[in-house]
């Protein structure tokens, strides 16, 4: 039972990291019909945001500051401007095969011009565990999953409670209604992206001291956030948050139970369990298909 | 000169380059250029899936390992190369018509997921089985074939024998696309609600489009496994099947010819990057200017960060010309010249 409650507490912290970048996947989709298949380098980056800063002497929380103010511009509006504005006009699938390219961009340009080796990061706190229930659990994944559920918390009030955040929804529903409504939707999708990059240089914040920093990092995360946004149900931030919660517990129970070669497999097994039998994901509506 | 007679004038100038250049290559080079045939081989597959059907795959490189796989087990067992066609294609087939289910059902970047999901398992698979793969330490001292009782030992005996592969691959693909089913492809990609209404069974097709895409897939690794004459996990993850996807697109999706563009792109421009120099040294007095507009030494630098070179090409291509560069130069070519308007087969298909 005390193994239980840790690796249960472990897996909801994987997991509010997850449901961060997977929130931000789901956002870009739903104002701006952007499949971002360098979401995961979109976490990778901003962890060398990050070093480059502390290289400079900056103290971490500085360091952490100018990262996720760096990445809200490069990753946010940057990557608005010049890829997905030019792009969308093609269609979703040519916008999609984009952000491939993209992936592999940034994931090749942090080998060949920072380091192909796995770079250490400063933990979120010191290495020591408390005891909850009568489990031991680590510190650093209380930290982890408090800070998640705030910014999910956050994020949820400015969508709900915010006209701004009011304008991005009526914005993601129906842009054309929005639009003769007098709302700014082009600013609304840059706002959307400017979240996504935020979410993910703090999901970055949050990850990169488990796994180091390393060029390969955003690739089992992007899959991560995709398998979480379909999962809880693409088109609601309320699933992206199930959805992560759930893979992160399912990914560190199959760690501890089932073999570790194949642990990678059992959430790529659940994403496409999900996508034959419930592509619109546990919470999602069924999306109108049109032709 | 029409354009149909300069078509096919190039068309001979290249085929005769191809089976020239072994005799004035190094091995090396002899073995740059086989593998661009091989590439070009499954690329040609994932056409007809991307291109021509409509369907994304991000799985085209497992079905590469397949093949790779079928050919190393079974030739250093001692069964000849033959066998393995038989089995990779048959296998490939197979697991290509059960991956298009998900096709049935889903489009788009779910498809895309799916496909990249199936590609991450096996390569999963390829790298834990140890007792069938040899995981990570691979199978080594795969055979070359041999033809006829004649062992294509060298690089360049071997390099004809892919080339001849490209070519037999290249007629049945060019056949296929002209028949009804190549059409019905078609008619499935620009829009599946009118194929389905005009009797086409969408369905049969969508499975045939990933199954006939995945057999060239599988024999593209048959030709592999023997060429580098080692495989172990690596060169079947993800990576490639991106690649493939990427080169298909770089070429131009849809096009016959796009795979063959791609495939330089990706395979044979690093090296020639890479080798200016000598390239230069050759062509006597025009070098000078060439060594000035074109420094050896910065194109070597974008040989050696080629894979971000490459990344930030496609993107740059594909904002300015999403049907690839073989679509870029149709549209150039037919705006000055007054012909049949083109019928702009991208894979893009649009979403309300």
């Amino acid at each position: 039972m005390a193994d239980f409650m840790q690796l249960l507490v472990a897996g909801l912290a994987t997991g509010g990291i997850y449901a961060l970048v997977a929130i931000g996947f789901t956002l870009l989709w739903q104002t701006s019909q952007t499949i971002n298949f360098a979401q995961g380098e979109f976490v990778m980056l901003p962890a060398f945001f990050i070093l480059i800063a502390l290289g400079t002497g900056a103290p971490f929380w500085g360091a952490v500051v100018v990262g996720i103010v760096v990445s809200a511009i490069v990753l946010g509006v940057l990557f608005k401007h010049l890829l997905v504005d030019p792009m969308i006009r093609h269609g979703v699938l040519p916008l999609a095969i984009a952000t491939m390219a993209l992936a592999l961009f940034l994931k090749e340009a942090v080998k060949d011009f920072y380091s192909a080796e796995a770079q250490p990061f400063p933990p979120l706190a010191a290495d020591i565990n408390v005891s909850i229930l009568g489990a031991t659990v680590a510190l650093q994944s209380l930290i982890v999953l408090a800070i998640a559920l705030g910014a999910v918390i956050a994020l949820q009030l400015f969508l709900n409670r915010t006209q701004t955040g009011r304008r991005m929804q009526a914005t993601a529903q129906n842009p054309t209604v929005a639009r003769i409504l007098g709302i700014p939707v082009d600013r609304m999708i840059l706002i959307a992206f400017v979240i996504n990059a935020v979410l993910a240089a703090l999901a970055a914040t949050l990850v990169t001291p488990i796994y180091l920093a390393k060029f390969s990092n955003g690739e089992y995360l992007g899959i991560a956030a995709f398998i979480a946004a379909i999962v809880g149900g693409f088109n609601q931030v309320r699933g992206a948050i199930v959805g992560g919660l759930l893979l992160g517990v399912v990914d560190n129970f199959a760690a501890a139970y089932l073999s570790a070669q194949y642990r990678a497999a059992i959430p790529l097994l659940l994403l496409i369990v999900v996508i034959l039998f419930r592509p619109q994901g546990l919470l999602g509506r069924l999306e109108e298909r049109t032709v | 000169m029409n354009r149909r007679v300069l078509g096919v004038l190039v068309g001979l100038i290249i085929v005769m380059g191809l089976i020239w250049a072994p005799f004035w290559l190094r091995p090396y080079g002899i073995y740059i250029l086989t593998l661009w045939a091989v590439t070009t081989i499954a690329a040609i597959g994932l056409n007809l899936t991307l291109g021509y059907a409509g369907q994304i795959s991000l799985a085209q490189g497992a079905f590469v390992g397949i093949g790779a796989y079928a050919a190393a087990l079974l030739t250093t067992q001692g069964w000849p190369l033959g066998s393995a066609y038989v089995v990779a294609f048959i296998t490939c087939f197979a697991v290509g018509w059960l991956l298009g289910y998900p096709a049935l059902r889903v489009q788009h970047h779910y498809l895309a997921f799916v496909t990249l999901a199936f590609s991450t398992l096996l390569y999963l698979v390829f790298r834990n089985e140890e007792w069938i793969t040899g995981g990570i330490y691979g199978i080594s001292n795969i055979p070359r074939p041999s033809l006829f009782g004649y062992l294509l030992r060298t690089p360049r005996d071997f390099y004809y024998f892919c080339l001849a592969n490209l070519a037999l691959v290249s007629l049945a693909a060019w056949w296929l696309i002209r028949s009804p089913w190549g059409r019905a492809f078609v008619a499935l990609r620009e829009n599946p609600l009118r194929a389905l209404s005009l009797g086409v069974d969408t369905r049969r097709y969508t499975l045939m489009a990933f199954a006939l895409g995945a057999g060239l897939g599988g024999i593209s690794g048959v030709l592999y496994a023997p060429l580098v004459q080692y495989i172990d996990p690596t060169p079947f993850s993800l990576l490639l099947s991106l690649n493939l996807l990427l080169m298909v697109i770089v070429g131009g999706s849809g096009y016959f010819f796009g795979p063959f563009v791609g495939a330089v792109v990706a395979v044979l421009l690093p090296e020639w990057l890479q080798s200016t120099d000598k390239l230069y040294d050759a062509l006597g007095p025009l070098s000078d200017v060439l060594r000035t507009v074109l420094p050896p030494a910065a194109l070597k630098y974008v040989a050696k960060h080629y894979l971000v070179a490459y990344a930030m090409f496609v993107m740059l291509l594909l904002v300015f010309s999403p049907s690839g560069i073989i679509g870029f130069f149709e549209k150039r070519f037919t705006a000055t010249r007054k012909t049949d308007p083109p019928t702009a087969p991208t894979a893009e298909v649009k979403v309300a």
